[in-house]
């Protein structure tokens, strides 16, 4: 069954990459597609079965793989509770993913190859989830990196998508050096890399040092952070974040299954599945639930000055990841967990509804050239309310609430319930951010469906409506924001609902964000009921969650305030006084221009890393290389030959007596060495 | 030993020279016509004379009071020299018709060097070396000065025979030497000799010895003559210049070495490794820069002999069986190589010699150039191609033989020598057409250059039995 699960996607990757070519891309897609649904089928029952708490966990050995003296590693799948509700969002998320793609990537030339890597992606994913070991858990853990790579720069062409593949790339290599440490690192210390036997050994280990760097350091803590630092790159926080926002270069979809809803939660995953490993180490913990704030608030600020619908998402998934985290470093991995979980469906279904608006809008992805689009693309609109709905956590407590109300509201009072210094900040952070998710949200929603039609401005939108002349004519205007450069701002465009296999995926997301928070509420933050659901499979604090129900009537209902707070000011400066943006940003450039760049990471780290890289690259290159290595080495080397060669054509002069000469002096040399070399 | 019982064992020297006469009279009388018969003829008897090896022949022993042995090691000798001599008559008349006219002493002259190698690979006495070894140059010069409208034929004859006569002159001082410090002609009796007090006098000898037979087999420094007879001499006789006479005067080389001089192993040695580096080093860096194709592949046999010598300096059982294994796949290499040389031809079916002309051959010609293609990967040394082999083993041996150096330098030559071959498979492949190669439709050299080219691809298979082959031939040596 688990077999089945996770080598399916492998296989339709291998048929549709390899073979795609032959069987077509309508046999490559349906391959594809069918296996990704089959895993989909195959993990509720699996998901259902732990909520209903007749399954117990258990390991499904695969295949021997590295035995050599005492390092032990098998490919083995692990499935507990854990595993089950990530194989319910990746199996899901990744199918709904593929069927939107038949609609979305419908016009690209390369659709096989499209689908292998999704496929490819989803295998890696699934190993990642299912591993027993550290390793495996690094085999996956580079797989998605790979597809991720792969994925982002689809369109190679593109010299931005490129530069945002690389950049993704070694970006990740930063965190995975301290992945591989940690992994190096645990077996140095317990000798061992299988995850069980590790959380076996942990308490024992409680209070050890450990030489690093110099300093004697707490074994577990460096253990802690230098994995954490893995879960800090792929989960993009702050730091290791700068390669999430280019990513968005990558297909829609991608964006929605890879850099949304799973990939970027593998970092959550794992300090998850090594809960019992940082809940021993409180330092490691606060540091986690530093980094964690410290991102959420990060993100949030700059989402509200983007402009690029597919920016604001990625940054609100990152402020989003920032309160997983957070959320685990306070001990809540339950609330950690059920806020992936939740927010795979509503962040998933937020991508896909974007991709559906640039769908309609002719690939335009500024805000600014949206507006109105309410009532051309209705369905797209119900769909990405429920989604704004769920992300900012509308509901009433004890009636009913969107998916992120109750994750949401979990991770702020378990926070504040943590009683630990690192939670009051966190606490702090989190209600902040939540004003900002709130606010950056309806933005988004405001500008793209409400006010006017702006879309006369866009260069896609006037291509689109004019056909290809404005190229010959070479009459571009340059986009103004805000103006409405025709009458009815609409340039004579008319956007489009997306086609059905675009709009199920929707519907079916819709029902996710709308849904599971309510549903699952019980099973995953549950005292009670939440012991009996993880059945152990990670570090459950039954009592933070019993304390996290009797924090103060304000605490509980922070977040409720703070985002109709949010909402009223977006609908104030978007709606009502729309004149109001333009103001705020003349009154404090200073501080919109350090949001708008992103707190200027990206020129720091430009100026601290890539430049001195690149320099350091190119001197070895010109230096090192071409003019020490190639010089002495193959080009030296060429160079004697040739001379060689010039000398003995010239020898060969075609004169029978130096032929003659040549032969005789040979002779004597051959006897002088025997009369005075001595070589007897 | 009966005379007659002697004779028995030089039965095929005996076929062929008697077959020789028998042709000549036949050429008298038949002219020029006659050729095609007489070639065909030709290659009768050296069926005939190869099928003999398998009597006494080629394992009965010393004959003629020890001037001569039919032994394994000169039965394996032969059938490889009288296979690349064989050939060498076929592939001849169509290429005489175009350029010259058909000579009716040709397959005879061939008969009789062939005799002579013969000789030299069963002597076991200075003075049937000498003989053996005359013969086969005296048909040589004639042979090679056979194109009598080329002047490069007649300076390539004049040439080989002047450095020739050194060579002999110098061989035959050397035979002089070692005979008045050791008292014997006999190899066996010098080798007693040898171990007992050899004087700096018989090393002499054998410096003078070594440096005649090197003229021989065109090892660095006795070379300079093979660039200029290949280029000069007609094509079918540089085919066989670079065949057969290779083996026998190596197998000469390989019996004086070790049965004669053997006890002298760590002097000669010295030498041996020394003509080794040279010509694989200079055979390969001569190379580059040659224009002309059958000048590149005179400077490739230098290189390939001093792969060959580097199993000889080894100086031990698996290096000479090293040997035998590395003439086996070369004669292969290079009669196939030479077909394809044949076949190339212009439009008025003159021969093209340019290897710029090879420019786009893979288009006009594909099985042409995919044969050729292989023997230039095969003489790089590329697995699994049949040339790889024997270099493996050369090196095995020179390793086993603690000669560390000489296998680390002849592998790093061999690096510069896959140079020039991939260059020509290059030209032909990616170079823009020349378009000067036209259709040839001679089946013969085809198809034998097809089976060659085969041999070179599947030979891997060929490995078990041919190793045990020259296993076997060695052992007769020791």
């Amino acid at each position: 069954m688990i077999q089945a699960l996770v080598f399916l996607p492998l296989i339709a990757a291998i048929i549709a990459g390899l073979g795609g070519r032959w069987i077509g891309k309508i046999a490559a897609k349906s391959i594809t597609t069918g296996a990704l649904f089959a895993s989909c089928a195959l993990a509720w029952p699996i998901f259902i079965s732990f909520l209903n708490g007749t399954a117990s966990s258990h390991v499904a050995h695969v295949l021997n793989f590295i035995h050599s003296g005492a390092l032990n590693v098998d490919w083995a799948l692990r499935v507990d509770a854990l595993t089950a509700v990530m194989l319910v969002v990746v199996t899901t998320v990744s199918a709904l993913v593929h069927l939107y793609s038949w609609g979305y990537m419908a016009e690209d030339e390369s659709q096989p190859r499209f689908f292998a890597y999704l496929s490819l992606f989803t295998f890696a994913m699934l190993m990642l989830v299912t591993a027993d070991s550290l390793v495996q858990m690094f085999f996956g853990w580079e797989g998605v990196g790979l597809a991720s790579y792969l994925l982002i720069g689809f369109w190679y062409h593109k010299p931005s998508a490129g530069a945002a593949a690389i950049k993704a790339f070694i970006v990740n290599r930063v965190g995975d050096f301290g992945f591989s440490l940690g992994i190096f690192g645990c077996f140095l210390v317990f000798g061992t890399v299988s995850i069980p036997k590790i959380l076996e050994m942990t308490p024992g280990m409680a209070g050890a040092t450990i030489g690093f760097l110099g300093m004697r350091v707490d074994v577990i803590t460096l253990l802690c952070i230098l994995l954490f630092i893995g879960a800090c790159g792929k989960s993009a926080q702050l730091g290791l974040h700068t390669w999430l926002p280019d990513a968005m270069e990558g297909p829609t979809p991608v964006s929605a299954l890879i850099h949304a809803a799973t990939m970027v939660t593998a970092g959550v995953f794992m300090v998850c599945r090594l809960s019992p490993l940082f809940a021993a180490s409180p330092t490691a913990s606060s540091v986690v639930t530093y980094v964690g704030a410290a991102t959420a608030f990060f993100a949030a600020t700059v989402g509200t000055t983007q402009t690029d619908i597919k920016r604001v998402i990625a940054y609100s998934t990152c402020s989003q990841l920032g309160y997983m985290f957070f959320a685990a470093g306070v001990g809540a991995y339950n609330a950690a967990m059920f806020h992936l979980f939740t927010h795979a469906f509503f962040k998933a279904l937020l991508f896909l509804g974007a991709g559906a608006v640039i769908h309609a809008m002719h690939h335009e992805q500024d805000m600014r050239f949206y507006g109105g689009l309410r009532k051309k693309i209705p369905f797209t609109f119900a769909a990405m309310i429920a989604g704004t709905l769920a992300i900012t956590g509308v509901g009433i407590a004890g009636l009913f609430g969107f998916a992120g109300f109750y994750s949401k509201d979990a991770i702020i009072e378990a926070t504040y319930a943590s009683n630990l210094p690192a939670g009051g900040f966190a606490f702090v952070v989190s209600v902040v951010a939540a004003l900002l998710t709130s606010f950056y949200s309806w933005r988004l929603i405001f500008l793209t469906f409400f006010g006017k039609a702006r879309w006369s401005g866009s260069e896609h939108i006037q291509h689109a409506a004019h056909g290809h002349d404005a190229h010959g004519n070479d009459d571009h205007h340059h986009p103004t924001p805000y103006a409405d450069m025709h009458d009815d701002g609409t340039a004579g465009y008319l956007p489009h609902e997306a086609p059905f296999s675009m709009l199920i995926p929707l519907l079916v997301l819709t029902m996710g964000a709308v849904f599971s928070g309510f549903i699952f509420t019980g099973n995953f933050i549950d005292p009670e009921a939440g012991s009996r659901f993880w059945q152990g499979s990670i570090a459950f604090n039954a009592g933070l969650m019993d304390a996290r129900e009797h924090v103060p009537w304000l605490v509980s209902k922070s977040a409720t305030i703070v985002m109709l707070i949010g909402l009223f000011t977006a609908w104030w400066a978007y709606i009502r006084k729309p004149d109001v943006p333009a103001k705020f940003t003349a009154q404090f450039s200073m501080l919109y221009q350090f949001l708008l760049n992103k707190w200027y990471f990206d020129e720091l780290y430009d100026l601290i890393f890539v430049r001195p890289a690149m320099w350091i690259g190119r001197l070895l290159w010109h230096r090192g290389d071409e003019k020490t290595i190639d010089r002495f080495g193959p080009n030296g080397v060429a160079e004697i030959v040739g001379m060689g060669s010039r000398l003995a054509v010239r020898f060969q002069s075609g004169y029978l007596a130096t032929y003659a000469l040549v032969m005789l002096l040979g002779l004597c040399a051959a006897v002088s060495w025997f009369v005075f070399g001595g070589a007897k | 030993m009966s005379y007659l019982d002697s004779l028995a064992l030089t039965a095929p020297e005996l076929i062929l020279s008697l077959g020789a006469t028998f042709l000549m009279l036949v050429a008298a009388w038949g002219g020029d016509k006659a050729t095609r018969t007489i070639s065909w003829g030709a290659v009768a008897l050296f069926a005939a004379a190869g099928a003999s090896l398998a009597g006494p022949a080629g394992h009965g022993g010393s004959a003629f009071f020890g001037l001569y042995t039919a032994d394994a090691f000169g039965a394996f000798a032969k059938s490889l020299i009288y296979l690349a001599a064989a050939i060498c008559v076929i592939i001849a008349p169509r290429w005489f018709e175009v350029n010259e006219r058909n000579r009716a002493e040709y397959p005879v002259l061939i008969l009789l060097a062939a005799t002579g190698m013969g000789m030299m690979v069963s002597a076991t006495d200075l003075l049937t070396l000498y003989v053996g070894l005359e013969l086969n140059s005296l048909a040589s010069y004639v042979l090679a000065s056979m194109a009598q409208k080329d002047g490069r034929a007649a300076e390539a004859g004049l040439k080989y025979f002047v450095l020739g006569a050194l060579a002999s002159g110098i061989l035959l001082y050397g035979i002089s030497l070692l005979y008045g410090f050791t008292g014997s002609t006999h190899y066996v009796d010098i080798a007693h000799e040898m171990g007992g007090s050899a004087g700096m006098g018989a090393l002499f000898g054998m410096v003078f010895v070594l440096a005649g037979l090197s003229f021989k087999v065109s090892a660095v420094p006795f070379h300079m003559w093979t660039p200029d007879v290949y280029e000069g001499a007609p094509t079918p006789v540089t085919c066989l210049f670079a065949s057969a006479p290779k083996v026998a005067a190596m197998a000469l080389l390989v019996r004086v070495s070790m049965v004669a001089l053997g006890p002298a192993t760590h002097q000669w040695q010295q030498i041996i490794a020394f003509a080794a580096l040279a010509s694989i080093i200079l055979g390969a860096a001569g190379a580059i820069g040659q224009t002309n194709i059958k000048r590149l592949l005179a400077y490739s046999s230098i290189n390939n002999v001093g792969f060959m010598l580097i199993g000889l300096a080894a100086g031990t059982r698996e290096g000479v069986a090293a040997v035998l294994f590395y003439l086996t796949v070369y004669v292969v290499t290079v009669l196939g190589s030479f077909l394809a040389v044949l076949q190339l031809r212009d439009r008025q079916g003159k021969p093209v010699e340019a290897i710029a002309a090879l420019a786009g051959l893979s288009q006009s010609r594909k099985g042409l150039a995919a044969a050729l293609a292989v023997f230039m990967f095969s003489l790089a040394g590329i697995p699994p191609l049949f040339g790889f082999w024997p270099k493996l083993l050369v090196f095995q041996a020179a390793i086993d033989a603690h000669l560390l150096p000489l296998a680390i330098i002849g592998f790093v030559a061999s690096v510069i020598g896959a140079f020039y071959y991939i260059k020509i498979v290059k030209i032909m492949y990616f170079d823009d057409a020349a378009d000067m190669i036209s259709p040839d439709n001679g089946l013969v050299e085809r198809w034998t250059m097809a089976l060659a080219a085969m041999l070179l691809v599947v030979g891997y298979v060929l490995i078990p039995w041919l190793g045990a082959a020259s296993a076997q031939a060695t052992g007769a040596l020791f």
